[in-house]
């Protein structure tokens, strides 16, 4: 038992590693079919991709209660990032998400899908679990602040995640069903408030997202393409690059946001299968990971981490299927894009740690 | 249920932990179940649905913007037009390396960094797979020599389409405004489907305030694609609404005789018809070249209009503040007669300065020698200032400020373009609120003569001077006339406004001050005598001098120790025909020294103008 592995002298968990890996391949063979055939694209993207496991590999020698110690200096750094932004933030696309440092631009919101997960299990592993009622308000404090912050910018999709990651450590530490349920009236009571309070676009696009036939030329557009790309594909698939919908140049986002679109229109059903196979297997290695950590801290931020990972996965499907409104969530280690690349290894990288780091430490 | 332990206790958190694991991998098997069903739904139920729609998927439908409508002016001639053009426009999710592509570009039709720039900026702004415009205003030659090259350049295509002209330009600038490209603010607002094939939008005046009848409906079209997405034909097409055309009350021959009489000075100038509130001239002078707006001025320019000294972006006719100066005391003189302060023959002597009891200051009259003996026809024809210093100070500042807020000052005059300032008239409220401090009388008597706190846009100064010529009928001021479809030709005229009727005790009140005024002009020592000269109708008037410093007690205004920005602005307000007004003026040159002077000859010119063309009609 006291026997060190490769993997953990490396700090590499070789089954996470090995299926993030495989996601990663099938991530740019997609990308190369729905860029068009661009050699390029696929070139700029393994790029991407090799940074950001180099990051994961940086961030798994990291001993746990390292990370534990960063957790409130890095929640508070990018508190003030994030008020930063609403100053001084540069626009782009329509919302005012990133921070211009000269030699690159950033987006704090990517901090605060870590940040917040940590934070709160830092301060959930402090004291017995599940947690008393007050501490779940401060919790709750803790989540909302940064998510009015983001969902202001406007950003949507970041404030849901960085929200999904704060309450799935919530909901691991044991918060009792009673809150728990109470929490969802309430949520679900403030809604009309809130539909009070909206802008006339905003109430446009909800109601646009309830019939999406209504606008054909405005937010249904991307829906109603993709669901003709996904239903045209079958249970096989039309093959790879032969996906008419996605060549055709009908569907907007097709190699960012709307990647799953092209891969059901190209490896039908049966590729759906498979590739939810390897989340599943990503996903249960995750928690099996969360599970046999040796604190709390551990545990807590491990699942929290892991089922942030289902969200984005569910989000997006679900918003490609057509069942969940366009709140602009790339499908994890699949679609083309840096950011959120980076933030997802260095997330399994905080997982590797705290799996290979377990017999070294004394807590 | 988990117990209670005051201890941490490692194993019972394992627990726990893992019991909320299980039941998490337990929802999210649940919602991967979920997934998995609708693919099936949509790949395998209904599979044969979308293959067909799929098929039929080379069918795209797209927008058709409508037609923008078009500006007239009262004679008929086209103030806002469109114009075709041609640019040279890119889809960015088309092509990897833009700058690559720039280049190539350039090569073929000249492409200046100004148009790199403006490009970048908007490129930021837009979706990935909406055209952004690269070159604007392809000549022929160009077109043709794109055209030949297209096959090298996919997702780059010329778009024929119709830019928005403002023949006027400068002249009318302050009047119509301009459209230029949406931006994130207008999408805001919008119906994003009505303008989903629309590039402009009115950003200012008569385009903006008019916006939703002059854009008009959006149309769509069906049209079939080949695999690079190119429009092979047209299928189906729905036809956009074109937009109403807009029929301004502007007189265009008035208002070119209004501008060339202001001589390229800092100023506004307003004329109305006091019968329906049709504005015949509005003028901001300076003004600026609203074209270069259209398709986004390069900031260069930008920075030199902010800079400029003569402030030309400021609409001078409902945004600037001067004190109203001499042309307040007609008004005043309608106040003091309903307030009983004064009959038309009262007295008040004048020696050349007012003082109140008790008090030292003197308050000093414009002419050193003073008038004498004054009753209000002759403060009026000759503006004595003590004779409004002390109805001023009889009257006291609640019931000046009563009876000067009937006529509209400091009011929004409720014109139809946006922007407009309040200007002010000030009271007990206002003082303490704004700098919390007591009223003084001394601030009374200089309100009496229209300096102090007083602050009017000549918009206001113009609307209460057409009151005063419909003997206290107010009516609202009005830049539109009429609105007219140009597929329909049906013609909607809109409906003039009247807002209120100031009441007196007795008519001849009116026709007392307006005597008054018409003495102005063409009585012995009025004011204004030498622009009434020779007129071959009558008309009323006052001129005003606006302070913009202070004076000392014991020093002289000399216009030639003052630096520019410092001389009086020069008023004057005037309606005519006397027995009928058609007309109504207010006149203020800034920094151009005195009313009579400066502002009251533009007046006359404007005038002979309007009522020798207005006989020519009237004889046939």
């Amino acid at each position: 038992m006291e026997q060190r592995s490769i993997g953990q002298r490396l700090h590499i968990d070789f089954p996470l590693f090995f299926g993030i890996l495989v996601l990663c391949i099938i991530g740019l063979v997609v990308i190369y079919s729905a860029g068009g055939q661009d050699i390029n694209l696929v070139y700029r993207q393994a790029v991407k991709l090799l940074i950001a496991l180099v990051g994961m590999v940086i961030v798994a020698q990291l001993p746990p209660a390292e990370i534990a110690r960063w957790s409130l200096r890095l929640y508070l750094f990018g508190l003030i990032l994030l008020v930063l932004v609403i100053f001084y933030g540069d626009v782009g696309k329509g919302a005012q998400r990133w921070l211009d440092l000269k030699v690159f631009r950033f987006q704090p919101s990517e901090i605060m899908k870590l940040s917040v997960p940590m934070m709160i299990a830092f301060y959930l592993a402090d004291k017995t679990l599940p947690p008393r009622f007050l501490r779940v308000v401060t919790v709750c404090a803790l989540i909302t602040i940064p998510v009015l912050l983001i969902a202001k910018q406007p950003d949507l999709g970041t404030a849901l995640l960085v929200a999904a990651a704060g309450f799935s450590v919530l909901f691991i530490a044991g918060i009792s069903w009673r809150l728990l349920i109470s929490m969802g009236v309430l949520g679900a009571a403030g809604a009309p408030v809130l539909w009070y309070f909206m802008h006339d676009y905003q109430k446009r696009r909800v109601l646009t997202f309830l019939n999406p036939e209504n606008d054909p030329l405005g937010a249904g557009y991307h829906t109603i393409q993709s669901k003709i790309a996904i239903g045209s594909g079958g249970f096989y698939g039309k093959g790879w690059l032969n996906g008419t919908q996605s060549h055709l140049e009908f569907l907007p986002e097709r190699s960012t946001d709307f990647i799953f679109a092209v891969f059901c229109e190209e490896f039908g059903m049966l590729g759906v299968l498979l590739l939810l196979c390897i989340y599943l297997f990503i996903i249960s290695r995750g928690l099996y990971i969360a599970i046999n950590a040796q604190h709390t801290f551990g545990r807590l931020l491990a699942s929290g981490l892991t089922l942030t990972f289902f969200v984005y996965i569910f989000v997006n499907m679900g918003m490609v299927t057509g069942q969940l409104p366009v709140v602009g969530v790339p499908l994890p280690l699949v679609s083309h894009g840096g950011t959120s690349m980076v933030t997802l290894m260095i997330g399994f990288g905080i997982i590797m740690a705290i799996h290979t780091h377990r017999r070294f430490l004394s807590f | 249920m988990a117990k209670e332990f005051t201890l941490k206790d490692q194993d019972h958190e394992s627990n726990l932990v893992a019991r909320r694991v299980y039941i998490a991998a337990f929802i999210i098997l649940m919602l991967v179940i979920m997934i998995i069903s609708r693919i099936f739904f949509l790949t395998v139920l209904q599979h044969e649905h979308y293959t067909t729609l799929s098929k039929s998927n080379r069918v795209k439908i797209t927008p058709i913007p409508p037609i923008r409508g078009l500006i007239y002016s009262r004679d008929g001639v086209i103030l806002a037009e469109n114009k075709p053009t041609f640019s040279l426009e890119v889809v960015p999710e088309q092509i990897d390396d833009i700058d690559k592509i720039i280049a190539q570009l350039q090569k073929i039709i000249p492409i200046e960094a100004s148009d790199i720039e403006r490009f970048k900026k908007l490129l930021k702004k837009k979706r990935r797979f909406e055209n952004v415009p690269l070159r604007l205003n392809l000549d022929k030659e160009e077109v043709a020599l794109f055209a030949v090259n297209r096959h090298r350049f996919p997702g780059v295509d010329i778009v024929a389409g119709l830019n928005r002209y403002y023949p006027f330009a400068e002249k009318l600038v302050h009047t119509i405004g301009y459209v230029a490209r949406i931006d994130e603010d207008d999408i805001k607002q919008l119906n994003e489907s009505n303008y989903s094939g629309t590039t402009h939008i009115g950003k200012l005046g008569i385009e903006k305030s008019y916006e939703t009848l002059l854009h008009g409906e959006v149309g769509y079209q069906q049209v079939e694609v080949n695999a690079q997405g190119r429009v092979i034909r047209i299928l189906d097409r729905t036809a956009p609404k074109p937009g109403e055309n807009i029929h301004l009350t502007i007189d265009l021959s008035l208002q070119q005789i209004a501008i060339d009489a202001l001589e390229n000075r800092r100023g506004a100038i307003v004329a109305m018809d006091p019968r329906n509130g049709d504005v015949l001239s509005f003028v901001s002078s300076p003004g600026y070249d609203p074209n270069k707006f259209v398709n986004g001025i390069d900031s260069k320019s930008y920075k030199a209009l902010l800079a400029s000294k003569d402030k030309p972006l400021i609409n001078r006719v409902i945004q600037g503040k001067y004190p109203p100066g001499s042309t307040i005391k007609p008004f005043m003189g309608i106040v003091g007669l309903e307030n009983g302060a004064r009959t038309m023959t009262d007295e008040s002597w004048c020696p050349g300065w007012f003082s109140l009891k008790g008090h030292e200051h003197r308050y000093r009259d414009w002419k050193k020698q003073g008038h004498g003996h004054t009753d209000l026809h002759k403060a009026i024809v000759q503006s004595c200032d003590v004779y409004f210093y002390s109805l001023a100070h009889d009257l006291g500042i609640d019931l000046i400020y009563e009876g000067l807020s009937k006529f509209g000052f400091g009011q929004i005059t409720g014109i139809d373009i946006d922007g407009e300032n309040r200007g002010l008239m000030p009271s007990r409220e206002w003082k303490q609120k704004a700098i919390s401090q007591p009223w003084y009388p001394g601030e009374t008597l200089i309100l009496g003569i229209g300096q102090g706190y007083a602050l009017t846009t000549p918009m206001q100064l113009a609307k209460a001077t057409a009151s005063l010529a419909n003997k206290g009928n107010i009516i609202r001021p009005r830049l539109v006339s009429s609105t007219s479809n140009s597929s329909t030709n049906n013609m909607i005229t809109l409906p003039s406004v009247s807002e209120n009727q100031i009441t007196v005790s007795d008519n001849a009140y009116w026709d007392d001050v307006i005597n008054s005024m018409y003495d102005v002009v063409h009585g012995v020592g009025g004011t204004a005598w030498r622009s009434g000269l020779n007129a071959e109708y009558k008309f009323a008037g006052k001129t005003g001098t606006a302070q913009v410093i202070g004076i000392a007690q014991d020093e002289e205004y000399k216009k030639e120790e003052i630096a520019e920005e410092f001389q009086d602005h020069a008023l004057f307000i005037a309606f005519a025909p006397v027995e009928a007004p058609r007309i109504a003026i207010a006149i203020i040159v800034e920094n151009g020294g005195g009313g009579s002077k400066t502002a009251a000859p533009i007046a006359r010119k404007m005038l002979d103008h309007f009522m020798n063309n207005q006989d020519l009609i009237s004889k046939g």
